[in-house]
């Protein structure tokens, strides 16, 4: 067997170089490499959760996508009429700190349905909120629907034994429709008595 | 011959988990469900596979005194290639695992195998060790997360065996739950290990 390399300064440098420059070159070209996929994926994931909260669209709500203060807000067409608007949105009162949710409108504000999209909440509690728990929401307009826990005087039955993950998913849909009423609601509908 | 007691060394005798105790982060962080100890495992096996192959090749090169620089740029490289790779094709693992993917970087199993193996045996045995080591690793998180999912959840791969609203122990699911499971897993495989 050869002999193992003796710890010279020299040596030290020229396998540290080699070793550095090598691996830098091999993970450069995983990159190039994966890129494409990973955009892909990332991409079809959104357009998933677009269309689990919105209504019937055929337009690509990604490409007109506009951040407002943080939310980021997909408007969804039907032919050249406005069907919708998908909020993501995001909490930080959760229990483990943050997650965030898409929340879909219809024009007139009302809550067409509500995705989870990170959580990482407390497996076999507060993760209830991914679970049919979230239905409930579905078509309230939070105009006429009061969006607390009912410990808190609200309309929102809470998930049992997670209160905070409750009001922290009320907390994040209410600055959803919050910001879709201030920013869009008006554009939306005249948009749509024009026709 | 010799070179199979490489590959079945880590299975059981020296199983990297419940003998040798090393790797323990991952063990208790991601067996909440028999499918993540899977995705771990698999994740965990390619790394050990190709650092235990490189670091074989090159141990001649590699001047004591800067080893463990060298040995981690080499596992740091393929921790990230798993990492994109996941990303770009098992976006669904991916989102499971996450942050701890990275951290397959700092797994002593996997330094460790470096240390005490790859670097005194030659490339075959270094992959076996790697693969039996890999292979040991993904068997016993795999149980943890079962036998945790199973207690906690009432499932077992995402396939439900107790009605919709039944209450199951749910300490299983969360943190303590890792450590029981772990603990009396370790006692029954000590038990086992005397016996033989």
């Amino acid at each position: 067997m050869a002999k193992k390399l003796e710890s010279s300064v020299k040596n030290m440098i020229l396998c540290l170089f080699f070793i550095s420059l090598f691996m830098s070159a091999a993970l450069g070209f995983v990159y190039q490499a994966t890129k494409g996929p990973i955009a892909e994926t990332q991409k079809k994931a959104e357009i998933d959760a677009l269309k689990n909260v919105l209504p019937k669209f055929d337009n690509d709500p990604t490409t007109e996508a506009k951040e407002i203060e943080g939310l980021t807000y997909y408007i969804a067409k039907s032919g050249e009429k406005a069907v919708g608007c998908a909020v993501k949105t995001f909490t930080t009162k959760a229990f483990s700190g943050r997650f965030d949710l898409m929340v879909g409108f219809k024009v007139d504000g009302t809550i067409n349905s509500i995705a989870v999209l990170t959580q990482k909440e407390t497996p076999g509690l507060g993760d209830k909120m991914k679970t049919k728990w979230k239905d409930q929401f579905n078509g309230k307009n939070p105009k006429d629907f009061k969006m607390t826990v009912k410990k808190d005087g609200g309309e929102v039955d809470a998930i049992s034994a997670s209160t905070i993950t409750s009001r922290a998913f009320c907390d994040a849909t209410q600055k959803a429709y919050d910001g879709y009423m201030k920013n869009y609601e008006k554009q939306l509908n005249t948009g749509g008595n024009d026709e | 011959m010799s070179n199979l007691k490489f590959l079945t060394n880590g299975l059981l005798k020296e199983n990297p988990t419940f003998v040798i105790v090393l790797g323990t982060c991952p063990t208790l962080a991601v067996t909440t469900a028999a499918f993540n100890g899977i995705g771990m495992g698999a994740a965990t096996t390619f790394v050990l596979i190709f650092s235990n192959l490189f670091i074989s090749l090159l141990k001649n090169f590699i001047p004591d005194k800067v080893r463990i620089a060298a040995f981690i740029v080499i596992i740091a490289t393929f921790v990230t290639i798993v990492d994109l790779s996941m990303k770009a094709y098992f976006p669904d693992i991916y989102k499971t695992l996450g942050i701890f993917i990275p951290l397959i970087v700092v797994n002593c199993i996997i330094l460790g195998r470096a240390e005490a193996f790859a670097q005194k045996n030659n490339v075959i045995a270094s992959i076996l060790d790697g693969i039996g080591m890999g292979l040991g690793f993904t068997l016993a998180i795999t149980l943890m997360g079962a036998i945790r999912e199973l207690i906690g959840n009432g499932s077992i791969f995402d396939i439900k065996l107790v009605a919709e609203n039944t209450k199951t122990i749910l300490l299983f699911i969360l943190p303590p739950g890792a450590f029981l499971t772990y603990g009396y897993l370790i006692a029954i495989v000590n038990k086992l290990r005397a016996k033989n």
